[in-house]
């Protein structure tokens, strides 16, 4: 038998998945389930982008404090994905822009691309799952 | 479920995770391993010590992948190998390193 170290768990099919982010990180539960998954997904290898767009650029806005509505503060983990390998982070130009924020706002680095090249993106994918 | 520190009652789950991360202490550490019939040595304290400094930059326990390359990259290839890791905590390093430290369990992982 295997000792667990050895365990070839991983092995299986790598598909490119996609996750767009577009509401705020508060307020409904859908960045931090969006978070999860990810996080998930990574654990299993698989080929992982994230994308930032509308509302959902704020979720990974720097320095929120989240006391006031007493929930806790998520966005340093966005900072841990780069460790689990997941480097293919997006946010869109325009969302970026209408918002007033530019990527020095922003907790992690990204790629910043407009609507255009965000639909080629989206054309290479496999999966695409919409938060 | 609950366990007893220092004359405290700290409430678990029912896999035996602390409830309030806040309420960690050492000691806790020490009963939980006491519990699965084990010993800490200084090689357990310095990944519990990471997991905790990991939790506390990233809010969030890491998957096991995660975990071995980060300790790899803070304390040694030597250290930062599944062999080494399981040596240490049997039951999964991730699960059992994670749950002395006080941190929630990680999230789809051993």
């Amino acid at each position: 038998m295997a000792e667990p170290w050895e365990d070839d768990e991983l092995e299986g099919p790598v598909r490119k998945f996609m996750y767009v982010n577009r509401r705020a990180p508060y307020g409904t539960i859908y960045a931090l389930e969006s978070l999860e998954v990810v996080l998930i997904a990574a654990a299993f290898e698989q080929d992982v982008t994230l994308v930032f767009m509308d509302d959902g650029v704020y979720q990974i806005k720097k320095e929120q404090n989240t006391e006031a509505i007493g929930v806790k503060n998520f966005s340093p983990t966005y900072r841990a994905l780069e460790g689990y390998d997941v480097e293919k982070l997006y946010v869109e130009k325009e969302s970026l822009e209408s918002r007033g924020l530019t990527t020095d706002d922003l907790v992690v680095p990204v790629q910043v691309v407009n609507r255009d090249q965000l639909a080629e993106l989206m054309e290479e994918q496999e999966v695409i799952l919409s938060f | 479920m609950a366990i007893e520190v220092n004359g405290k009652t700290l409430e678990v789950d029912e896999e035996g995770y602390l409830a309030d991360l806040n309420q960690w202490e050492p000691e806790v550490a020490t009963i939980m391993a006491k519990e699965d019939g084990s010993e800490l040595t200084d090689a357990h304290w310095e990944v519990i010590n990471f997991l905790r400094e990991y939790y506390e930059e990233y809010q969030i326990a890491p998957a096991v992948r995660v975990l071995t390359k980060a300790i790899g990259k803070k304390l040694g290839k030597d250290k930062g190998n599944s062999k080494y890791l399981y040596e240490l905590f049997p039951y999964g390093p991730a699960k059992q390193a994670c749950k002395y430290a006080g941190l929630p369990k990680p999230t789809g992982c051993v």
